[in-house]
């Protein structure tokens, strides 16, 4: 739910990271805090256990610069992936505007993350969101690890498409980010639309920030 | 329904709600006074300066509040319209303001709980007739204001600017 402070001159959106459990969401969050300038970001707060497992959710707010006046302030949150979490995962996306799943590449967590992918779109549509009308981006982590499943093969297990249905949106649009792949395109007389996805080793901070922008620029292209 | 809906706090919002603030820590004698919207946000912080992150400390209140109304679930009860921490010196009381919104009040031993309690439930009421007629503007179909529909209106360039694209 972004809200625009008039009084405070802020805009401020919620984004989430979610995903299977160790899949690397905190250390996410961990190397934005690290990277942006202090005065820029806030506390990050992290509601854990005692083994560093996220409990309830991780927080922290930054500012992404300013539009018109106004600061963009990012709210990121983390939920805790592990299965048994559930009913505390779920209220942290109460009020979200951008979604990040952050999928662990590896092969052998191919069936965690298809369980949190769908743990997600059940989540969101309690609350009466729609996956596929709000800013959404995947993110494939741990893409050094020798075990790493190829991008083809999370695609078309985490992010095979969805059907376009409006006549305007069925229009080829290529992906900015990777050459000669579309996120939107015809196949089998299908128009089907996908996330945007970005490779990443969030503990050397590889494609953190391409996620996380991406994301950004998505939600407050969605206000204008 | 699609996603989360954006609203907009206006200054005069701002300055109506300061003021019924202002008025319960002068009647209840309370050291500040925050609001702080359902998804974390924090949206009016009047009083006392606290030492503490007011934003850490509003997304923390959110999830402490939402955190409670599934346990009214578990037990049976539609929500806890209010909740006491109450400390040795220190003491919050969170009252739901409209399902939208959370009044937090933070209080010491100036005052006491029955009359934080008993000054909250006027300002509950003011604020809850604030907040209905915020959100009917925000809802579908309601005309945004101008203030409001001009703010990013035609800033795709500064949004791509923004991200150095």
């Amino acid at each position: 739910m972004s809200m625009i402070n008039y009084a405070s001159r802020e805009i401020n959106c919620k984004l989430v990271y979610y995903g299977p459990g160790l899949g690397g969401k905190t250390t996410n969050l961990e190397h934005v805090y690290k990277k942006v300038a202090p005065d820029t970001r806030g506390k990050m707060v992290s509601l854990a256990t005692e083994t560093e497992r996220t409990l309830f959710f991780d927080f922290l707010p930054v500012d992404l610069g300013t539009i018109r006046g106004f600061k963009t302030r990012f709210h990121l949150y983390t939920v805790p992936g592990q299965v048994y979490y559930n009913a505390s995962r779920k209220l942290i996306l109460k009020g979200v505007d951008g979604v990040v799943f952050v999928a662990d590449s590896q092969l052998d967590r191919n069936e965690a993350n298809i369980e949190s992918m769908q743990n997600l779109y059940d989540n969101m549509a309690e609350y009466g969101y729609d996956l596929t009308k709000i800013p959404f981006v995947v993110q494939y982590n741990k893409r050094d690890l020798p075990n790493a499943a190829p991008i083809a093969e999370l695609q078309s297990q985490l992010n095979p498409g969805w059907p376009v249905e409006e006549a305007v949106r069925k229009k080829v649009t290529p992906d900015p980010w990777h050459e000669g792949e579309f996120l939107i395109e015809e196949v089998d007389s299908m128009w089907l639309e996908r996330a945007p996805y970005f490779e990443s080793v969030a503990i050397t901070g590889d494609g953190v920030f391409d996620t996380l922008r991406a994301l950004a620029k998505t939600v407050l292209k969605l206000l204008s | 329904m699609s996603g989360a809906a954006t609203w907009s706090l206006e200054e005069s919002d701002y300055q109506r709600i300061s003021a019924h603030l202002n008025d319960l820590l002068k009647v209840s004698n309370a050291r500040c006074a925050l609001l702080v919207d359902r998804a974390g946000q924090l949206l009016v912080n009047v009083g006392e300066q606290m030492s503490f992150d007011a934003t850490a400390f509003a997304s923390l209140t959110a999830a402490d509040f939402s955190a409670n109304d599934q346990l009214a679930k578990m037990i049976g009860e539609p929500e806890f319209a209010s909740l006491l921490h109450q400390g040795e010196k220190e003491s919050m009381y969170l009252a739901d303001i409209a399902r939208r919104v959370i009044l937090v009040v933070l209080f010491d031993e100036r005052t006491t709980v029955g009359m934080v309690r008993l000054r909250v439930r006027q300002t509950v009421r003011d604020l809850v007739a604030i907040f209905d007629e915020m959100f009917r503007r925000e809802a579908p179909g309601a005309a945004p204001s101008t203030e409001r529909r001009g703010l990013l209106e035609g800033a795709e360039d500064e949004i791509d600017k923004l991200f150095g694209d």
